[in-house]
């Protein structure tokens, strides 16, 4: 076994344009069920609108990249305003379904054959790079050391990320210490109670809603900047990953959806070279495929078990999760 | 000045291709064949900027069509001149437009299809029997989780898991294991309910022994879910594999045809579902598991032992959905790790527009969410029918978020 390689391998995630991008998707997810209590289960919805916004714009309408996300985020904010509107006034666990039946509506018109001219249906959308990447500041050579070795574009595409994960932890951290989020933190707790003093509890979750599924667009955004937008991406599994880690890291805290990513990711990258090798030296009986399914297995596992037993995840407050029942 | 060709006017292809039109600098042109072979006398005609034209394929198939001006036009090939069953594949009538040259060839290779075989009510017949069928089978996973949910409070995610169980276990026995095919299709059902019985006393009763909330056991499921997908593909691979008898020779019905299959799976569909009624409303069980549904506190203070009646909620859950994915390998047709995550979403669109809880209600929001899959292929994509069935649900919670069998009551 290559222990170097997997080591490389492995901490090469820590900075991977996938790691920030999930890491800027959970902290959106943590704006709506961390903050405002809302059951959101289409994440991945959001993702793509952002993602294909992007693409698109740039692809079919030759727009400046930047106008091109501003775009997909705008797409997010829309989707948001339409699932809000029948589903803030019921019961939480309407919401959830509501969302993940939207997500994969988006998924499907993405995937279908009747918008082929603009999605290129199930193929997905590459060759969007251009504009970005004539924008990058950095001159064409190598940079970094060890498995944090990029070339220019490499290094880009992490700094955007890493600069808008930043700009999202920062606007969530003086949203959520703002009068606005208190109330917020307020109508996760007692909704009733925050009617009661005369709050629009519904306009209130509608901009949580908003809020986070633009900074959910945005982790959809980094996803898609290194290679393609492809729909088979954002099934309900990508949802489920950024509730795991969100819930890892801790659903109530700033830096809680960042850490959960890293974590997540290094361990998954981990155990995704580690197993089939192990696997290939006899070690574990089974085939390298298999090795490579059993890593998803205990991400299900690890879901439970943090549920159960750590529900406010690594940096939160038990206090701060007494709404989640 | 400009050739404007009246339709009907040519009887026969052009002696050679646009040989029957004025020339100007620009033409679109090409070959029509239907399995290798040259389509002839097919009217081709091209729309656009106020210009019209047509022409006919010659014996070789071919076409040309001059046009005036370099610009975009629309080009449609008149399916009633196409040998009968042939049909044009992708977008008819099509958008075309000139590259960096004055010629643009467009070769079209017709399908087989079925478009002028049958007629509009034949299909309606067709789609309206497929969706009765999928309707019914969703039904039978649907119900048990509407019982879970009105017992225990829980949307259940893992139980598209659970339909994707008893599927695998049927396919293991017969194919795998070579059982005789109704002794293998009655164990894979049994082991259904083993996994209802093992999952409730396994995690489902401890935890709520625990007392975590509904949202968190909601997320619990999420992970059983994911746990119990990837190990089946842990097993049996990213493949789709077939349980025996698969593809049956269809019965004709009119116009309808049918195997024996889809007339099983309807029967033992409706016979399950009266049982499940009878079930609920004719035996003690039954009365007290719609009585905890009701107001689990009530019920537990009237001396029902809730535990029991969840259990045997859970274990009659588990036969269900295990018939169900048994029933819907058929209908797929096959058995895949993540069959039952496909269905998941139809399963919750089904419980919601029934009404959250009600058995009944999941009955018929089922039949609605099968017939609206199967119907609305006749005018949206087929690739986006299962669209269809949750963009009904959003607007069912719009206008009645009880759904229909819901009571009324405060849900904010």
């Amino acid at each position: 076994m290559d222990w170097g390689s997997i080591l490389s391998n492995t901490l090469s995630y820590l900075l991977s344009p996938v790691t920030i991008a999930y890491a800027l998707a959970a902290t959106g997810l943590a704006v709506h069920f961390g903050y405002a209590g809302l059951l959101n289960f289409g994440m991945a919805g959001f993702m793509a609108l952002g993602g294909y916004g992007y693409a698109i714009s740039v692809l079919s309408f030759g727009i400046p990249w930047w106008i091109g996300m501003i775009v997909g985020l705008l797409a997010a904010a829309i989707f948001a305003l339409i699932l809000g509107i029948p589903t803030l006034r019921l019961r939480a666990d309407y919401l959830a379904i509501v969302t993940i039946a939207a997500a994969e509506i988006v998924r499907l018109l993405f995937t279908t054959q009747v918008f082929d001219r603009w999605t290129n249906s199930a193929d997905g959308l590459g060759g969007y790079h251009d504009d970005f990447r004539s924008a990058n500041p950095f001159p064409p050579g190598q940079y970094g050391w060890g498995p944090w070795t990029f070339n220019e574009t490499g290094l880009w595409v992490r700094m955007f990320g890493l600069a808008m994960l930043a700009l999202a932890i920062l606007l969530v951290w003086s949203l959520m210490r703002s009068p606005w989020g208190r109330v917020l933190k307020g109508i996760r707790e007692d909704e009733d109670a925050v009617r009661s003093l005369g709050k629009n509890v519904f306009a209130y979750k509608m901009q949580a809603l908003v809020v986070g599924g633009a900074i959910g667009a945005m982790g959809g955004i980094v996803y898609v900047l290194p290679s393609a937008v492809v729909p088979s991406s954002y099934t309900t599994a990508l949802t489920f990953f950024l509730w795991t880690i969100l819930l890892l890291g801790g659903a109530a805290t700033v830096f809680g959806p960042t850490l959960g990513a890293a974590i997540f990711w290094v361990v998954l990258a981990f155990l995704g070279n580690l197993l089939p090798d192990l696997a290939a030296a006899g070690i574990l009986p089974m085939s390298s495929i298999q090795a490579g399914t059993l890593r998803y297995i205990l991400v299900g596992v690890a879901l439970m078990v943090l549920v159960i037993f750590r529900p406010q995840g690594i940096l939160g407050d038990k206090r701060e999760m007494t709404f989640v029942k | 000045m400009m050739f404007l060709s009246t339709p009907g006017a040519y009887a026969s292809a052009p002696d050679t291709p646009g040989g029957d039109q004025e020339e100007t600098d620009f033409y679109f042109g090409g070959i029509i064949t239907f399995e290798d072979e040259p389509v002839p006398d097919a009217t081709v005609t091209v729309s656009g900027g106020g210009f019209e034209a047509e022409t006919i394929t010659d014996a070789e198939g071919r076409w040309r069509l001059y046009v005036p001006e370099k610009d975009v036009y629309t080009l449609e090939v008149v399916e009633d001149t196409l040998p009968e069953g042939v049909i044009v594949e992708g977008e008819n009538p099509q958008e075309v437009e000139f590259g960096l040259t004055g010629s643009k060839i467009i070769n079209l290779f017709l399908g087989e299809g079925e478009r002028v075989t049958q007629s509009f009510f034949d299909q309606l017949m067709i789609r309206l029997i497929n969706g009765l069928n999928f309707g019914l089978l969703l039904a039978l996973a649907a119900m048990g989780a509407s019982l879970i949910y009105g017992t225990t409070g829980l949307s259940n995610f893992s139980h598209g898991e659970m339909v994707t169980w008893g599927a695998l276990m049927a396919l293991v026995l017969t194919s795998f294991w070579a059982l005789p095919f109704w002794l293998g299709i009655i164990i894979a059902v049994v082991m259904g309910g083993v996994l209802g019985l093992a999952l409730d006393a396994g995690l489902w009763r401890p935890l709520r022994r625990r007392g975590l909330g509904v949202v968190q056991l909601m997320i619990v499921s999420i992970g059983l879910s994911l746990a119990l997908r990837y190990t089946f593909q842990y097993f049996i691979g990213g493949a789709t594999y077939q349980l025996p008898g698969a593809s049956p020779a269809p019965i004709q019905f009119g116009p309808i045809s049918l195997s024996y299959i889809d007339l099983i799976s309807m029967g033992v569909s409706v016979v399950v579902i009266l049982g499940v009624a009878y079930f609920l409303l004719g035996t003690r069980i039954g009365k007290a598991t719609r009585a905890i549904s009701d107001n689990p506190q009530l019920a537990s203070a009237s001396g029902i032992n809730v535990d029991r009646v969840v259990r045997i909620v859970w274990i009659l859950a588990g036969v269900l959905a295990a018939l169900s994915g048994i029933l819907w390998a058929y209908f797929r047709p096959g058995v895949k790790w993540d069959m039952g995550t496909q269905m998941l979403l139809l399963i919750f669109a089904a419980i919601t527009l029934g009404g959250l809880g009600t058995a009944f209600g999941a009955l018929l929001g089922s039949l609605i969410v099968g017939l609206v899959v199967e119907v609305s292929t006749l005018w949206i994509p087929s690739d986006l029918k299962y669209a269809g069935a949750l963009v009904v649900l959003i607007l069912i919670l719009l206008v009645r978020p009880q759904g229909l069998l819901g009571r009324k009551e405060r849900l904010g």
